[in-house]
């Protein structure tokens, strides 16, 4: 009984192998003759506002924020909803700050428009995101950061960005207009 | 004799306290220092459920016809007025994070008018209700809507007893980086957590003060020495439908 069931599999198996060959064949002859273009690689991806460090580029490096944007804003969403946490680095308003881009008319691109940082590649790989439902996908002036933080603090301090916002971001928020 | 005797002056007390947390460590004795916890949470620190954050209301310093802690929300937090991507919902069902309430008493024609919004309670009825954990209690004390998380069932609108809640029924545009709202979602008052996780005081407090009316005082309710736990324990201050048991943290005086 048992040697017939061994026997079964192992002619399942041939067939098997015999069926697979030419396909094996053709992916070959495939990667010899031309090389297929890696995905996202003809897309004009635009240059963020500024380094976050000379090492990584981006707060973390660029092939680990490619595949892995998500998770790390996925992580933020969390600490800072539920615990206030409010660290800068993986925040989804400093990607925006740092990576938005203006048309022509000195406009900042909304996120409908292709050329929008986030679209870009989602667009290309029609991948919907409804981040931009809620938050905003431009940056907002500085002045209203600061204004922000004028209150009657119940215990005042003296510097009001004190470790509030990533040294690299605050140029660029309070220069643009 | 008549020295020891003599009672203490309570604002020498209070000088000799503000100049110890102004330097961030009082000395008790040459080479022992009493730090003082002055200093504001670190970014990257959880909030600790050793605050309470809570808000005094004096509804008889509030002003009659005064609106400026409501426009400073809207214009904080980009709902109503601040908000023209809104413009179609009913009026009935438009945001309203806070409100201001008129009462006039029918036996003596007395009218008390209030601010009214989320009284962030201990025990909150909208969380115990909600489905998904959208809605929660940081803990902090601060009651907030999880919008990622949020189906729009809107049983916590239902569950809520000051009608604190509302929903969004369009889609928005330019929201606040910093109060992120959207269609679907229910939302309330925040008590400007953005701003008090800074260590700042929130918009309605400020536009409160800024117009020296001074009816609202924000502060940590479990630090016996902040101001609002002083006045809740010189003057009291009374819960709106204190019956119900929840414990607010947004406590009225006047009503």
């Amino acid at each position: 009984m048992s040697q017939a069931k061994l026997l079964q599999r192992l002619f399942a198996l041939m067939i098997g192998t015999l069926l697979l060959l030419p396909l094996a064949a053709t992916a070959d002859e495939d990667e010899e003759e031309e090389h297929e273009p890696l995905p996202f690689s003809e897309l004009v991806i635009t240059e963020p506002a500024q380094r976050y460090s000379e090492e990584t580029g981006c707060v973390a490096p660029e092939e680990e924020m490619r595949r892995n944007h998500m998770e790390y804003i996925l992580h933020q969403r969390d600490e800072t909803m539920h615990k206030g946490i409010r660290t800068r680095q993986f925040s989804l308003e400093e990607c925006i700050n740092c990576h938005a881009i203006k048309d022509d008319n000195g406009e900042y691109v909304r996120v409908e428009d292709e050329r929008h940082f986030c679209a870009t590649c989602h667009t290309y790989a029609s991948v919907k995101i409804d981040c931009f439902q809620c938050h905003s996908d431009v940056p907002v002036r500085a002045s209203r950061l600061r204004t922000q933080q004028s209150g009657l603090a119940p215990h005042p301090y003296d510097k009001p960005f004190a470790g509030k916002l990533a040294s690299e971001t605050l140029p660029l928020l309070t220069t643009e207009e | 004799m008549s020295d020891t005797s003599k009672p203490i002056d309570p604002s020498r007390r209070q000088f000799v306290t503000r100049a110890g947390g102004a330097a961030g460590a009082a000395a008790i004795a040459p080479g022992v220092f009493l730090t003082t916890p002055a200093q504001a949470k670190p970014a990257d620190q959880p909030v600790s459920s050793e605050n309470r954050w809570g808000i005094l209301i004096d509804a008889n310093k509030c002003g009659n016809g005064c609106n400026a802690c409501v426009t400073a929300c809207e214009e904080e937090n980009g709902w109503g007025s601040a908000d023209p991507s809104e413009d179609r919902s009913r009026p009935d069902q438009k945001a309203h994070w806070i409100r201001k309430v008129t009462i006039r008493d029918k036996a003596t024609q007395h009218v008390t008018t209030l601010p009214l919004m989320c009284q962030h309670c201990e025990t909150p009825p909208c969380v115990d209700v909600c489905p998904t954990g959208a809605s929660f209690k940081r803990a902090d004390g601060i009651v907030l809507v999880d919008k990622h998380i949020c189906i729009g069932c809107r049983y916590c609108m239902m569950a809520c007893p000051y009608k604190a809640r509302s929903f969004i029924h369009e889609d928005l545009k330019d929201q606040r980086p910093w109060a992120p709202r959207g269609k679907g979602t229910v939302e309330s008052c925040t008590m400007c957590v953005h701003r008090v996780d800074e260590d700042g005081t929130p918009a309605c407090v400020e536009a409160c003060n800024a117009e020296t009316h001074k009816a609202m005082v924000f502060g940590d309710l479990y630090d016996e020495n902040s101001e609002i736990s002083q006045e809740l324990k010189k003057h009291g201050g009374k819960e709106i439908r204190a019956d119900l048991g929840l414990n607010t943290g947004v406590r009225y005086r006047g009503i």
